[in-house]
């Protein structure tokens, strides 16, 4: 006999749908879907509160996979019409999946005024730095001289540094994460889900057929513990084997420097404020590249901003408490209006 | 003398900051309350300012009023306002032979007259022998008028355009409260301004009371209308209210995602300003994200709508057909301008029929409508959010820049009144639902929006099977997806009232119509009518697709001659759709409306082949 008042458990499989997934073996979007399983299950979300709302590449498939509402639209407009769900039913969670081409390239205009109004959404991108849904062009975030299918000789471009773009954009959430890390990408999806904004995730993907291990270097077991910084909000920012490397502020640029050289101490260390007003700080992590810096990874930035459906649905309702009119009848016929009788 | 008329049309003609649409829009304000027939044409250039003195840069203001026969803003004026000489020029060619033409003769020096491209003086060559003429010093008067307040120069200079609508108002006859309780809401913060424009607009009628040069003022009796309540509502104002009516009845919030655009903008600017209603407007980035929002919005559950004219239009084709692929609610409103590009952005033309039905790729068919006058917008918004709710498809409603700045009275509908509004919502579990299922007359499938339990479904832009609306690649589900959505548009003709013929007893000539021309093209198939010609019009709303019994219409006259602003659009989809039928163009292409003698002059031709 079933009991409804038993309320059942979701785990983390019962997110996903009855569809087969078509990713590439070996693709980094399992792991992504992975996580984003486990978060709902961690937070126990009904299914039917969430909408996932994708634009078109091989990210933009993710919505086909989870037992939730889902909208696979059209190429770089998720963000546009996910605000429309959002300001439609601001009940409702959020997701945005997309990929580097999607939000960067055809999409880069919704994406960097979605940021600009932080809408309570979370926005994926999943960056593998080509296109892959196409079969192998170079993409927004490719390094300049990439060979590629429309770049034989070489792409002429300088890449966006997707994080540059959010705080460009007055980002107030932004986090960046690696595929082969379904932990911390759980994490950071818990944190961008209980955040009240525009969370902007960077996912560095791997693409194994036309980009595979363009992140190796980030990734692999040999190198990650010295080119992976971890950022925790509140903790030193160590990395290395053993923690035995931080960064530390010189004048106005960052350093990396080893705990016990040269008399540097755990103290000298900078603390990470996830939560500072200031993107200043912020910026300078995003920017570290290899082989100087380590990568910075987790949560980056995370500031609580107003929200704009907050903002919005307050406006509505301010207005609704002090309006003259009882009903639609009565606002048809204020002003001028003349009667003609019989 | 007192004489009284019939109908009367005046043109206010001056510099694009002369503040002419505002008295043209005051004047109609107080005819409508006096109880006239009216409906006019505002017509000015897309410069903001643009450089003074100069014909480019004037801008118009036209309405006929009348006691009966009003059904366009008139042919050419009885009564012509020129503030100034490129005011004159710009009008020579729209103006009735004994027309009272009334000219702030401060602005009539010879270099003026220069700049407006007159060679030589029009008031010493004889080219305004035939009319009357008042010259009033008007900025000069004005000035004096309210110098008592010591306001400046610049805040006195531009009081001279309600001097001007004092004499204009003098002139019919027609009282000032009404203006002047507007001037006084108007400037409450502002009252020396206030106290400034009342003074010149009494000093206006007192001029035209006092001096000799007008010999004769005219009285233009009230209409003869149904009885109700009545305002004057412009074509953008009445889309707005239609939409929000519509949400009403059909329990659904209104969301509008748009991006400003002339001349559509006002329906946006109209709309945000009825938060309190529940209305909800989304200023979005772009043309796109405008559409693409209100997608959104109707996969969530809203009555969702765009505004936009052509080239928005052009943006918001890719993101028409995911929502004919996703089979959701929305409404795209096309405020057509004149085109291509840019083209004319603030004249009007009906060119975007083709854009409309066809223009999408992929075989993606939508429900095409058009308004027909100003206040008949409210419920063609109306029908279009009816048509989109019930049968699950986005709709296109075609206005024209001629219906969405022309006003004309409204006769107030009550909620009560309007049809009722039945939605695909559903909001039950249904374990054996699949998303593509469809209701067996209407072909709609279901609305089932996020949130609804144990509801969960996917949907997009790629080809899905025909019942569960997961991604199909399949040959024949294809070609079945693409008849029944094919299907499920032709089936909303059923849903239509019977095409109408006005002069039932006609079989010569019949004249078709679409979209806001109705008016004008009614009044020249009237006047031939009682002239005893056999002719008749058909005008049509519902384009695509068809009234049912178009061919029968047609069959029953020997000739059929359709007139449009464009180069043959609906002539050629006509062709296309009921090719049994020979079909004669009359087309315009010129950025304004068509002249009742101009439609005279061709059917008078074709009726005497």
């Amino acid at each position: 006999m079933e009991d409804s008042s038993v309320q059942c458990v979701l785990k983390p499989k019962d997110y996903a749908s009855d569809q087969e997934v078509k990713w590439c073996p070996g693709c980094g979007d399992y792991a992504i879907l992975n996580a984003m399983q486990r978060t709902l299950a961690e937070l126990q979300i009904p299914k039917e509160q969430v909408a996932i709302i994708s634009g078109i590449g091989c990210s933009s498939r993710f919505p086909y996979y989870l037992d939730t509402f889902g909208f696979h639209t059209i190429h770089g407009r998720a963000a546009a019409i996910a605000t429309g769900v959002k300001l439609a039913n601001p009940d409702l969670r959020v997701w945005i999946a997309s990929g580097d081409g999607d939000s960067l390239a055809i999409g880069g205009n919704h994406f960097i005024h979605a940021v600009r109004r932080n809408t309570d959404m979370n926005l994926l991108v999943f960056n593998n730095e080509i296109y892959g849904l196409t079969k192998g062009q170079y993409s927004p975030t490719s390094e300049r001289g990439k060979i590629t299918k429309s770049s034989p000789h070489g792409s002429l471009e300088a890449p966006f540094n997707i994080g540059e773009m959010v705080l460009g954009a007055q980002g107030q959430f932004f986090a960046r994460v690696p595929d082969t890390d379904v932990k911390l990408m759980t994490q950071i999806f818990l944190e961008a889900e209980k955040y009240k904004g525009f969370a902007v995730i960077e996912i560095l993907q791997n693409c194994v057929i036309f980009n595979d291990k363009t992140h190796t270097e980030i990734t692999s077991k040999e190198t990650k513990a010295n080119n992976q910084l971890i950022l925790e909000h509140g903790k030193p920012m160590l990395f290395g084997e053993n923690n035995s490397k931080g960064l530390r502020l010189n004048g106005l640029q960052l350093e990396v420097v080893t705990i016990g050289e040269n008399g540097v101490s755990i103290n000298d260390i900078l603390v990470h404020d996830a939560e500072c007003k200031s993107n200043i700080l912020h910026q300078m992590l995003i920017q570290m590249q290899l082989p100087e810096f380590p990568i910075a990874l987790g949560v980056i930035r995370k500031n609580a901003e107003h929200t704009y459906d907050e903002l919005f649905g307050k406006q509505i309702t301010n207005e609704k408490e002090k309006s003259k009119y009882k009903d639609l009848d009565e606002f048809f016929t204020h002003g001028n209006v003349f009667t003609v009788n019989e | 003398m007192n004489t009284e008329l019939q109908n009367a049309v005046i043109k206010f003609s001056g510099d694009s900051g002369d503040g002419m649409q505002l008295i043209g829009s005051l004047f109609t304000d107080t005819t409508a309350i006096m109880g006239n027939q009216i409906a006019t044409f505002p017509d000015f250039p897309s410069e903001i300012r643009a450089p003074q003195g100069t014909v480019a840069g004037v801008s118009g203001y036209q309405i006929n009023f009348g006691t009966s026969g009003v059904h366009s803003p008139g042919d050419a004026a009885d009564v012509l306002i020129a503030m100034n000489p490129a005011a004159l020029k710009a009008n020579f060619t729209s103006i009735k032979d004994n027309c009272t033409i009334i000219i702030d003769s401060d602005t009539f020096t010879q270099k003026d007259l220069e700049k407006a491209g007159f060679e030589n003086n029009p008031f010493e060559d004889g080219t305004l022998e035939q009319y009357q003429i008042i010259e009033a010093p008007i900025t000069s008067l004005t000035k004096k008028a309210v110098s008592e307040l010591g306001i400046d120069n610049k805040s006195a200079d531009r009081c001279k355009n309600m001097f001007t609508l004092g004499i204009v108002f003098w002139l019919f006859s027609e009282p000032l409260d009404q203006t002047l309780q507007y001037l006084e809401n108007k400037f409450k913060k502002n009252p020396i301004i206030g106290q400034a424009n009342q003074l010149a607009l009494h000093a206006g009628w007192n001029y035209a009371l006092t001096i000799e040069a007008i010999k004769n003022s005219y009285t233009v009796p009230p209409a003869k209308k149904e009885a109700g309540v009545y305002r004057n509502i412009t074509g953008n104002q009445a889309t707005a209210w239609g939409f929000m009516a519509a949400a009403k009845k059909a329990g659904k919030n209104l969301f509008l995602g748009s991006y400003p655009i002339t001349p559509a903008t006002d329906i946006m600017q109209e709309l945000t300003k009825q938060k309190w209603s529940g209305v909800k407007v989304f200023q979005a980035e772009d043309e796109i994200a405008g559409i693409c929002s209100a997608i959104g919005a109707s996969f969530a559950g809203e009555l969702a709508i765009t505004t936009t004219s052509g080239p928005g239009m052009a943006l918001k084709t890719e993101a028409i057909g995911l929502a004919v692929m996703t089979e959701l609610p929305l409404v795209i409103v096309n405020v057509q301008r004149g085109g291509p590009s840019t083209g004319l952005p603030t004249k009007t033309e009906q060119s975007d029929l083709m854009q409309a039905v066809w223009g999408r790729n992929g075989e993606s068919p939508v429900v095409v409508i058009a308004a027909s006058s100003p206040s008949d917008c409210f419920m063609w918004a109306y029908e279009a959010s009816r048509i989109a709710l019930e049968h699950m498809t986005p709709v296109v409603l075609l206005t024209e820049s001629y219906l969405a700045n022309g006003s004309e009275p409204w006769k107030i509908k009550k909620l009560s009144e309007m049809p009722e509004i039945h939605t695909r919502s559903y909001e039950t579990i249904d374990k054996k639902w699949k998303p593509y299922q469809r209701d067996s007359e209407t072909l709609a499938r279901r609305w089932v929006v996020p949130g609804t339990k144990e509801m969960q479904h996917r949907i997009g832009g790629l080809e899905k099977d025909e019942c569960t609306g997961c991604v199909s690649h399949n040959p024949q589900n294809h070609e079945l997806m693409v008849d029944t959505r094919k299907d499920k548009v032709d089936r909303v003709a059923h849903s239509y009232p019977l095409q109408r013929v006005k002069g039932k007893n006609a079989n010569k000539l019949l004249v078709v119509g679409w979209g806001g021309q109705f008016g004008i093209l009614y009044g020249a198939v009237n006047e031939l009518q009682s002239e005893g010609k056999n002719i008749a019009l058909t005008h049509f709303n519902y384009i695509h697709p068809l009234p049912l019994n178009t061919a029968e219409i047609f069959e029953k006259f020997e000739k059929i001659i359709v007139c449009e602003l464009n180069k043959g659009q609906f002539a050629n989809y006509l062709r296309a759709t009921l090719p049994q039928f020979e079909y004669i163009q009359y087309n315009k292409i010129q950025g304004q409306p068509f002249k009742i003698e101009e439609l005279k002059v061709k059917f008078n031709e074709i009726l005497e082949k």
